[in-house]
């Protein structure tokens, strides 16, 4: 692997910047691997490294349907945070917190990680007192977090209109200092160099039509660049779970919707945090280029068509024009959607499928992108043991049969 | 698989209503899956309670939902609709089975 240094950087400047490498190899489809991940996202190519990393198994393949970092890696407002309220989700989005913030240094690979505060704002008495319970329960799992009165939350962020004379007016915010940003396709490219230089072979434009299993097993996989056999198959293809599962004939307690975002023109620095609020629905953050970006809702009804409706926008621009007065005249250049696969507790399934030697990772719903260091490091161990981490154990399929759920509706960003 | 209008120009889903014809999505609120039989919980298993009351079929393509027109006549009805393009194939009500030939063969609104 070319590692990327000031004096690596001296020296191809000396040369014109002609000596750099691509990131990864263009691999083709071996006949068989020891296992197949279905998904090239920064939750697949993750779980790749870390099976190579840590657990010694370089005979992977990555297989991703279209090409690294344009599916829902690249489409997601970038968020991370790990104020969760239930031990089980604590664990696991500290563990992910705690892996990201070592991360740039561990992938050699400038991850523009920023860790600039998240707000979480109140609306109502009930908000208030959800909050409040909800800092209370993560500083008992050692993650920080600290509830602001009104007037803290307008010192942490000036621009915000926190007049008692609105609709929904601002009674106050959780804020975890250690929660921020970082550059999403940044994060797939890092795991995707660094998998590679373990001998992981990242195989573009291949897209899985078919998982075939014989005797309760695994077997071959038929996809658009031939046949894969795998000893093990590990799906991870956020918003297509079902789809993949249904193929190996798995039915999922998950339905999928589109999730919208979209980027203002770039204007000079004005919001040095994140602001998110679950009951006027908006989410928001400024971009190093000057870009605000905004979150949506999810549509209510179930799509595969990476575009939602525009009443959806309408209603998220309404609130951030009430939280942010200031924004009234900004553009909004582009909007896009994403497909998240959503399950009823918002909360992800990671582990073993009713099928010998397939695992899942997915369900991940809004709020994926955080667990991408945390969800690959787990997901690599239930592979390599065929058995679940115990950080993973709790969102196992079978919660579903045996009633433990992990409801995160007031931690998840997005209301279901 | 031809619409009136290209795909970037649909805004909203409009949805025929059986009793009160084409209306704006705004006016409706989605049900989710439709045909899902109650199971009854004091003879089955869990497996069989946690697919009835969990597993959804949540397929790429023909999908069988149900909607209300909760902002009109507030009756439910049953909707056959693509999850790609969202094109709507058939409206009926409930308790009625997907009208003959809306479906491909081999298909029953419920595959994912």
């Amino acid at each position: 692997m070319q590692r990327y240094s000031f004096a690596a950087l001296a020296r191809q400047a000396l040369k014109g910047h002609r000596g750099w490498r691509p990131l990864w190899r263009k691999a083709t489809p071996k006949p068989r691997y020891r296992v197949v991940i279905i998904g090239g996202g920064g939750h697949g190519l993750a779980t790749a490294y870390y099976l190579a990393k840590e657990h010694g198994i370089h005979d992977v393949a990555v297989l991703e349907k279209g090409a690294i970092g344009l599916g829902n890696t690249g489409r997601n407002t970038t968020i991370i945070r790990s104020n969760y309220l239930w031990d089980e989700s604590a664990r696991i989005y500290e563990h992910s917190l705690q892996l990201w913030e070592g991360l740039s240094v561990e992938l050699n690979f400038n991850l523009m990680l920023s860790q600039r505060g998240v707000l979480n704002l109140a609306h109502t008495l009930a908000d208030v007192r959800e909050a409040v319970r909800r800092v209370n329960a993560n500083r008992l799992n050692g993650i920080d977090g600290e509830w602001l009165e009104p007037d803290a939350v307008k010192r942490f962020c000036p621009i915000l209109n926190i007049d008692s004379g609105v609709r929904y007016p601002v009674l106050g915010a959780t804020l975890q200092r250690r929660g921020g940003v970082a550059r999403h396709d940044a994060v797939a490219w890092g795991y995707a160099r660094a998998a590679d230089a373990r001998g992981v072979d990242i195989i573009e434009n291949c897209e899985v039509t078919a998982i075939r299993t014989s005797g309760g097993r695994v077997g071959e996989i038929e996809t658009t660049r031939g046949t894969i056999f795998a000893d093990k198959v590990a799906i991870c293809a956020a918003g297509h779970s079902s789809v993949l599962a249904a193929m190996a004939g798995v039915r999922l307690p998950l339905q999928s919707h589109p999730l919208q975002a979209l980027v203002s023109e770039p204007v000079k620095p004005v919001l040095d945090c994140v602001v998110m609020s679950n009951t006027v629905h908006v989410y928001v953050s400024q971009s190093d280029k000057g870009e605000l970006v905004m979150g949506a809702g999810i549509d209510a009804f179930n799509s595969y068509a990476q575009r939602g409706s525009f009443h959806i926008i309408e209603a998220q621009i309404a609130a951030a024009l009430e939280l942010f007065p200031i924004f009234s005249r900004l553009k909004m250049l582009r909007s896009w959607g994403g497909i998240v696969d959503v399950a009823p507790d918002a909360s992800p399934i990671i582990g073993k499928l009713p099928v010998s030697g397939l695992y899942l990772n997915g369900g991940w719903g809004t709020g994926g992108f955080k667990a991408t260091p945390g969800a690959g490091h787990v997901f690599a161990h239930t592979i390599a043991n065929d058995a679940p981490h115990p950080l993973a154990a709790p969102f196992a399929l079978e919660r579903f049969t045996s009633g433990a759920l992990v409801d995160e509706h007031g931690a998840a960003g997005v209301a279901h | 698989m031809s619409t009136a209008l290209p795909a970037w120009h649909i805004k909203m889903l409009l949805i025929p209503c059986p009793w009160c014809g084409e209306r704006d999505e705004v006016e409706f609120r989605y049900g989710g899956e439709a045909h899902i039989s109650r199971a009854d919980a004091a003879t089955v298993d869990d497996a069989t309670w946690a697919d009835y009351l969990y597993m959804r079929n949540n397929p790429k393509g023909l999908f069988a939902e149900r909607w209300v027109h909760q902002l009109g006549c507030r009756r439910w009805f049953n909707v056959l609709r693509d999850t790609v393009s969202h094109r709507i194939i058939a409206v009926y009500k409930i308790g009625e089975p997907p009208p003959p030939g809306s479906l491909p063969a081999g298909s029953h609104g419920g595959d994912p």
